[in-house]
């Protein structure tokens, strides 16, 4: 009788990691506040970027303020790959990215093992 | 807190329980028992594992999983079935989340120091510059700081000083030791209008030099740009990591569900048993080497080829250079040194030099220029001259001496005719591509000239390491069939498609694209259409002028050695990416099954601190193998010359 219960709560679990990892959910994203002629986006890394998509103003010079929370190693490093940019992100402390945006376009970026990923969209 | 931190508590608190687990047999036990090892494990759960828990809670609410997930989750599920186990007088296992937390760490130390010397590259090549500056202002030199040197700026340099900028020289010369930045080895002799690069170090004379490139300009800013762009990019092999990762965590989380079920449920095994089988399934199954087999590699393959003065734009590059079957070469200023040089005089040398220098000074003619330069090295001055007069597709002619002289064609000949002994002399000049010239003085010929664009004195090794490399090579030039060769002959090279026009280079390289991937090396400045329709695009610089855009490919030496080199680096590299992930695969291929159990029939098992130790060693093994790179082999069939 446990194990049946156990049986049928394991499947339960299996079906709730199903759902939650590989359902649709919404992902958050923001625009760049523009104050005369610079943007900026303050980007929050825990366990992954919040906001993961950030949508910028082409030809408007922008920022990115990145803050690590999060101990993890796996996100200490941010690399924007189309820029050249491999950034380290010191633990609790705003690291600032300049983004260049004079070409439209989106852009990924990811944490140093390519293993988070956000998305910069220029327009 | 830092991981080592981390790490160092976590072993330290682990000790006594390895002490425990190796004297047991022996009859001693830790005083306290399982409530010593409670306290302990309680302390690294806290403090080591936290972060862990942390950062998987904050990727789970985003629906992320990462490596911490799989590390949380196993070392969370062995410590609460422990203090579940002790409440209900069960054997515990609280050693098991201790071990894998420390084990996890000390990969996680090793990883981070190795990640910072495969990443150092760039900040060499950054530390590589002068921090100031002797300028000229008024009429004194003052040392600035070098971001205060202006265009235009007069900087003096003296020995053992470095270039701080690219500039020409305008006064005085000197030898340079340029390898930091081109990677050529030798020194280099350099005088007034020779043209220096900045961070190269000077080494025996003073000069004065010209700054044409400040900033983000210069030659090194521009290579350490192009380089840092490169360790980031991404090779299209990575792709398949990518996929991988997204799903890799829960799929892993699914299959330890799987195997605590199928032994608990199906096979009769003890909670305890099974949980253990299920936590080492979770530790084991890290993807970090997946995730770090490529870029690290990228990182030290493209920063070593800098070193070489081979800048290699992308990932992509790399993985194309693989699939290269035919190399592509412009003649003129790839294969040749791209100056027409005299190579044979025929005749009285002093008279004829004199001659034909002194008539063709005031000439605008290429040739002319080859004659003067011959003339000059030969210390021959020229003579003045009256009535200069050129004649449009036949040469030019002038009063010397009160006579008429002449230097030209046979086209220009009216009434001088040549001797036999000179016809068969320019015939056989003639054969060997050579563009001949006759030079006459009052109605008689006094002797030949016979000019030419030799071919570099290393594109012959060049070619033949290509050719040993088992590639076809082909020679593309504007130039007529019997020059191009006569110059294809030389260096050894395999075809020859002479007459094209520039605009058509690109074509020829899609006709060659037909029987498989091609290289197209070039100087980078009027090739640059055949270098991006090429599979991959090689661009020659000489100097401070490479073409930086041009090709995925760059050489800063003008050495057609180099396109060997290039191609062994990238090779190398690519193979380098290919057995990293080889590693990173075969451990969660063969760990996960073993880990299961799956093997348990013939006693093969892990535990989860072997499958935290495991995984440790498959993120440090590769990133190790990326390292190495910096100090594998580089196999170029090239003879030294």
């Amino acid at each position: 009788m446990t194990k049946i219960l156990v049986l049928i709560g394991g499947l339960a679990i299996i079906g709730f990691i199903l759902w939650w990892f590989f359902g649709k959910h919404a992902v958050a994203s923001v625009d760049a506040t523009v104050t005369d002629h610079q943007q900026s986006v303050d980007i929050e890394v825990s366990g992954g970027y919040s906001p993961e998509n950030v949508v910028l103003k082409q030809g408007v010079p922008a920022v990115l303020n990145f803050t690590r929370k999060d101990a993890s190693s796996c996100l200490d490093h941010v690399v924007f790959s189309d820029f050249g940019i491999n950034r380290a992100l010191p633990q609790n402390q705003a690291e600032t990215v300049q983004i260049d945006t004079s070409k439209p376009g989106e852009y990924e970026w990811a944490c140093g093992m390519d293993m988070f990923h956000g998305k910069l969209i220029i327009k | 807190m830092t991981i080592t931190k981390r790490f160092w508590i976590s072993l330290i608190f682990s000790l006594p329980m390895l002490a425990n687990m190796i004297l047991m047999p022996f009859g001693w036990m830790l005083p306290g028992g399982d409530w010593t090892q409670l306290a302990l494990t309680t302390v690294i759960m806290l403090v080591a594992t936290g972060p862990f828990v942390q950062s998987a809670w904050s990727s789970f609410k985003k629906h992320h999983s990462n490596m911490d997930t799989l590390v949380a989750i196993g070392t969370a599920t062995a410590y609460l079935y422990s203090i579940y186990a002790m409440a209900t007088q069960q054997p515990v296992f609280f050693e098991s989340a201790a071990f894998v937390t420390t084990f996890v760490l000390l990969g996680q130390v090793f990883e981070e120091r190795m990640r910072n010397n495969a990443s150092n590259a760039v900040e060499k090549l950054v530390n590589l510059q002068a921090k100031d500056a002797e300028v000229l202002r008024g009429n004194e030199f003052v040392k600035v700081p070098l971001a205060e040197v202006e265009l235009n700026d007069v900087i003096r340099v003296k020995p053992g000083q470095k270039v701080p900028v690219d500039g020409v020289i305008v006064k005085g010369s000197s030898t340079l030791d340029e390898s930091m930045v081109t990677g050529e080895s030798m020194p280099v002799e350099k005088s007034v209008d020779d043209a220096v690069i900045g961070s190269t170090m000077n080494s025996t004379g003073t000069f004065l030099f010209k700054a044409n490139k400040i900033g983000d300009q210069t030659m090194l800013s521009q290579i350490v740009d192009l380089v840092k762009k490169a360790q980031n990019s991404h090779a299209p092999i990575q792709k398949l990591t990518d996929k991988v990762s997204d799903i890799f965590v829960p799929v892993v989380l699914i299959l330890a569900i799987l195997t605590f079920l199928t032994w608990y449920v199906f096979l009769d095994a003890s909670i305890a048993r099974a949980l253990i089988f299920a936590v080492s399934v979770v530790v084991i199954a890290c993807p970090c080497a997946l995730g770090l087999a490529t870029p690290t590699a990228l990182m030290v393959g493209t920063g070593r080829g800098a070193k070489m003065g081979i800048l290699i734009k992308n990932g992509e590059v790399l993985e194309a250079v693989n699939d290269v079957k035919t190399v592509v070469f412009d003649k003129t200023g790839t294969i040749t040194v791209g100056k027409p040089q005299v190579t044979d005089i025929v005749g009285d040398q002093q008279q004829v030099l004199q001659v034909a220098a002194s008539l063709e000074e005031s000439s605008e003619h290429p040739l002319a220029a080859a004659i003067l330069a011959r003339a000059k090295t030969a210390t021959i001055a020229a003579l003045p001259v009256d009535d200069f007069k050129a004649i449009e597709g036949k040469g030019v002619s002038a009063t010397i001496d009160g006579q008429t002289g002449f230097v030209g064609n046979t086209k220009l000949l009216t009434t001088a005719k040549l001797s036999d002994e000179l016809e068969q002399q320019a015939v056989k000049l003639q054969n060997e591509a050579k563009t001949v010239v006759v030079v006459g003085v009052a109605d008689e010929i006094i002797g030949l000239i016979a000019i030419q664009d030799m071919p570099k004195p290393t594109s012959k090794a060049a070619i033949a390491a290509l050719k040993s490399r088992g590639l076809k090579t082909v020679m593309l030039t504007g130039d007529n069939q019997r020059v191009a060769q006569a110059v294809a002959d030389q260096v050894g090279i395999d075809d020859v498609i002479a007459d094209v026009l520039p605009g058509d280079k690109a074509e020829q390289v899609q006709a060659l694209q037909a029987t498989g991937k091609v290289a197209f090396v070039g100087d980078g400045i009027n090739d640059a259409p055949a270098l991006t329709t090429a599979d991959v695009g090689i661009a020659m610089g000489s100097g401070t002028d490479i073409a930086i855009d041009a090709g995925g490919i760059v050489l800063v030496k003008n050495d057609l050695r180099d396109v060997d080199r290039a191609l062994a680096l990238s090779k190398k590299t690519f193979n380098r990416i290919k057995l990293n992930l080889f590693w990173a695969f075969i451990y969660n291929v063969l760990g996960i099954p073993v880990a299961a159990g799956i093997f348990f029939a013939i006693g093969l098992t892990l535990s989860p601190e072997l499958a935290g130790l495991a995984m440790a060693f498959s993120s440090l093994s590769v990133v190790t193998s990326s390292v190495l790179l910096n100090k594998a082999k580089i196999t170029s069939k090239v003879q030294p010359a």
